[in-house]
């Protein structure tokens, strides 16, 4: 009957009640909404490669060599020849590598010179591999293949010519030599969507011309003499590396650190992501922390609209006591109250957050490459609920015992 | 005029003194007052008189700084807070001035209110929505009456609700404040006559609280404020 009483109590005060519920879901859609984000930002964000047991690049920090190597941000400090790589994927424990060769740029985005293994072997996501959307792969020399990023600022499509710039803010152009697309990738949600891929031939070719940096003055091969030169590559930014067995991983690991013929790094891209996690983790526990201080307030604003009410409901409290009621249960009337809008806000709250994912889902995709999972409830956010189901429960403390004393006073005499 | 029934005291009140402790000026002290089973007993008093305080020490809802209050002689001063709650559920029917009812509750609903705490005026009745119904039916509540909201009533039907609440389960004792002042004199003798009759079915005693002395004729008994009470400074 008391339950059936405060719902009836609550339906009464139906505007009141419906605009509490509503705040109090707002609040708690946002904390959800930042919460999702934040595990999906990270999930993209530690799915940006997958399947990739190693990375080797010259001496450097394991969280500038991922920058390099992966993200596609600053420089590498050094190249590593080509002989070091052979040596290194040369050994028994690798299964497979993919170099990569960076350095140039086309209109802001990075050119990245590479081999048909990286079609292959670069996993994003948990495992999925880039596809083609358009187009085909590298088979001229002047090819390129083009993220879907690319294609998308720059309006490029299949036979779209371009000119590779020499390093990332030169005024020099590898005008003489002009690529076209070859192949546009589907979009992967990673740095590879704002690449524009080339082979190691075609970086090799580039720069037949150039020396320690600096184009050769007066030299001009032809382009028909470029195809018939050897243009092996000679140096690589980076590889990423495939092992045949995750126990060997460490073994491999030290063998290249303390590799003497060239000082190399490699690291493990795992824990370089988590690494890096920590240090942009600061943005996210600012989202945190400003979605907590939302529902703390949300928590106080539900006070405070039971403490207006609470006056014009002394009467009814003297009714209650009246009729035999102690003040435990008028104390146990408002927590009750404050339990089911609790709850109401939760189901509202978790009714919005869905519609809005399911609306907003593909577009996060695709603007911000940041995959957020329609899924159920995790048990973080039960536990999240549970625990604002208590803190309501106990803030609505603070009117039950005014109501409380209210109640032991009134008596009879109700003073309004 | 005295009606006793074998002598048995509803309620029995000696030396009772009580003072709120904010308001200094005020102070009650009843050396002696008591009410026989089944009489109807008005209590006539100016505002400020104490009327009001006397019926919250006779419900527990306050306990006297000395004295004793007894309710079918249970010293009831003694008892627990929880104690009290549970007595008065168990044997007061209580009718406010005004605003009875619980407003956003049918009819029925708030009749029934005083059995969900005591099981013991519970148990006195065996269909407890018939039983509801027959007493609005007797304060000659219209039939539609039960299924509609309290605040949907006049203020006449609310007060005969309010009756009807106070006396299901046949509570010993009914207390009503001063339940006509919002009652014109037509409707305040209608529902007089109407509380009268089914409090002595009930077999109930009716302690009632007002300032209307013309009222007095309708009682077993009169007791004055000026009479019972001493005034202190």
């Amino acid at each position: 009957m008391l339950l059936k009483l405060t719902f009836n109590s609550l339906y009464a005060r139906l505007l009141t009640v419906g605009m509490t519920v509503f705040a109090i879901s707002l609040s708690l859609m946002l904390y959800m909404s930042v919460e999702k984000l934040r595990t999906s930002a990270y999930t993209s964000f530690t799915d940006t490669i997958s399947q990739t047991d190693l990375i080797v690049g010259a001496r450097t920090s394991s969280v500038q060599l991922l920058l390099y190597s992966v993200f596609r941000i600053g420089n590498a400090t050094n190249n590593i020849t080509w002989e070091s790589y052979e040596d290194v994927i040369n050994k028994k424990e690798v299964a497979w590598s993919v170099p990569i060769s960076l350095g140039d740029s086309h209109k802001g985005f990075r050119v990245m010179g590479t081999n048909s293994e990286f079609f292959k072997r670069y996993k994003f996501r948990g495992g999925q591999s880039i596809e083609l959307e358009k187009g085909n792969n590298l088979d001229d020399l002047y090819d390129v293949i083009i993220g879907a990023g690319v294609a998308e600022k720059l309006n490029y499509s299949v036979g779209t010519p371009l000119i590779v710039s020499h390093g990332l803010q030169s005024f020099s152009d590898h005008d003489d030599q002009p690529f076209k697309v070859s192949g546009i990738l589907a979009k992967t949600g990673t740095p590879v969507d704002n690449t524009v891929i080339v082979s190691l031939e075609a970086i090799e070719a580039i720069h037949v011309d150039w020396s320690t940096g600096a184009k050769i003055p007066g030299q001009i091969t032809p382009v028909e003499e470029i195809r018939q030169m050897d243009l092996s590559p000679k140096n690589i930014t980076a590889a990423l590396i495939g092992v045949n067995s995750k126990l060997q991983i460490f073994q491999l690991q030290r063998w290249i650190n303390e590799y003497p013929e060239e000082s190399l790094s490699s690291i493990l891209p795992g824990v370089a992501l988590q690494e890096l996690w920590r240090i942009v983790g600061v943005v996210e526990n600012l989202l945190l922390g400003i979605s907590v201080t939302v529902i703390f307030t949300t928590l106080i604003g539900m006070t405070a609209i039971i403490f207006s009410s609470l006056n014009e409901r002394r009467r009814e409290m003297a009714i209650w006591r009246a009729m035999g009621a102690s003040p435990k249960v008028v104390i146990g009337l408002l927590m009750l109250e404050a339990f089911i809008i609790s709850v109401m806000s939760i189901i509202v709250s978790i009714v919005m957050l869905f519609l809005t994912l399911y609306v907003l889902q593909p577009w996060i995709d695709n603007t911000y490459g940041i995959l957020v999972n329609i899924e159920t409830l995790s048990v973080k956010d039960i536990y999240i609920f549970m625990l604002f189901i208590i803190a309501a429960s106990l803030v609505s403390l603070i009117p039950a015992i005014r109501a409380y004393w209210f109640s032991i006073n009134d008596g009879m005499t109700i003073k309004i | 005029m005295e009606k006793s029934n074998l002598n048995e005291k509803t309620i029995q009140i000696n030396s009772v003194k009580f003072h709120w402790s904010n308001k200094s000026k005020f102070k009650l002290h009843i050396p002696e007052l008591s009410v026989d089973k089944g009489e109807k007993v008005l209590l006539l008093g100016e505002s400020g008189s104490g009327k009001t305080t006397l019926l919250s020490l006779i419900c527990g809802f306050l306990t006297p700084l000395s004295g004793n209050i007894q309710l079918n002689e249970k010293l009831i001063n003694d008892l627990s807070a929880t104690k009290r709650d549970q007595y008065r559920s168990d044997n007061i029917g209580i009718i406010f001035q005004q605003f009875n009812l619980l407003p956003y509750a049918n009819v029925i609903d708030n009749i029934l209110l005083p059995l969900y705490f005591s099981k013991l005026r519970s148990a006195n009745i065996s269909n407890q929505r018939e039983t509801a119904i027959s007493i609005c039916q007797s304060l000659r509540l219209p039939e539609d009456v039960v299924n509609m909201k309290a605040s949907e009533l006049s203020v006449g039907q609310q007060q005969r609700v309010a009756v009807a609440r106070a006396l299901i389960g046949n509570p010993p004792l009914v207390i009503a404040d001063e339940p006509t002042s919002s009652l014109d004199t037509d409707a305040q003798t209608i529902f007089l006559d109407l509380m009268f009759s089914q409090v002595a079915s009930s077999n109930s005693t009716l302690l009632m609280v007002s300032h209307d002395k013309s009222l007095s004729s309708k009682f077993d008994r009169v007791i004055d404020m000026k009479n019972v009470s001493v005034k202190e400074q």
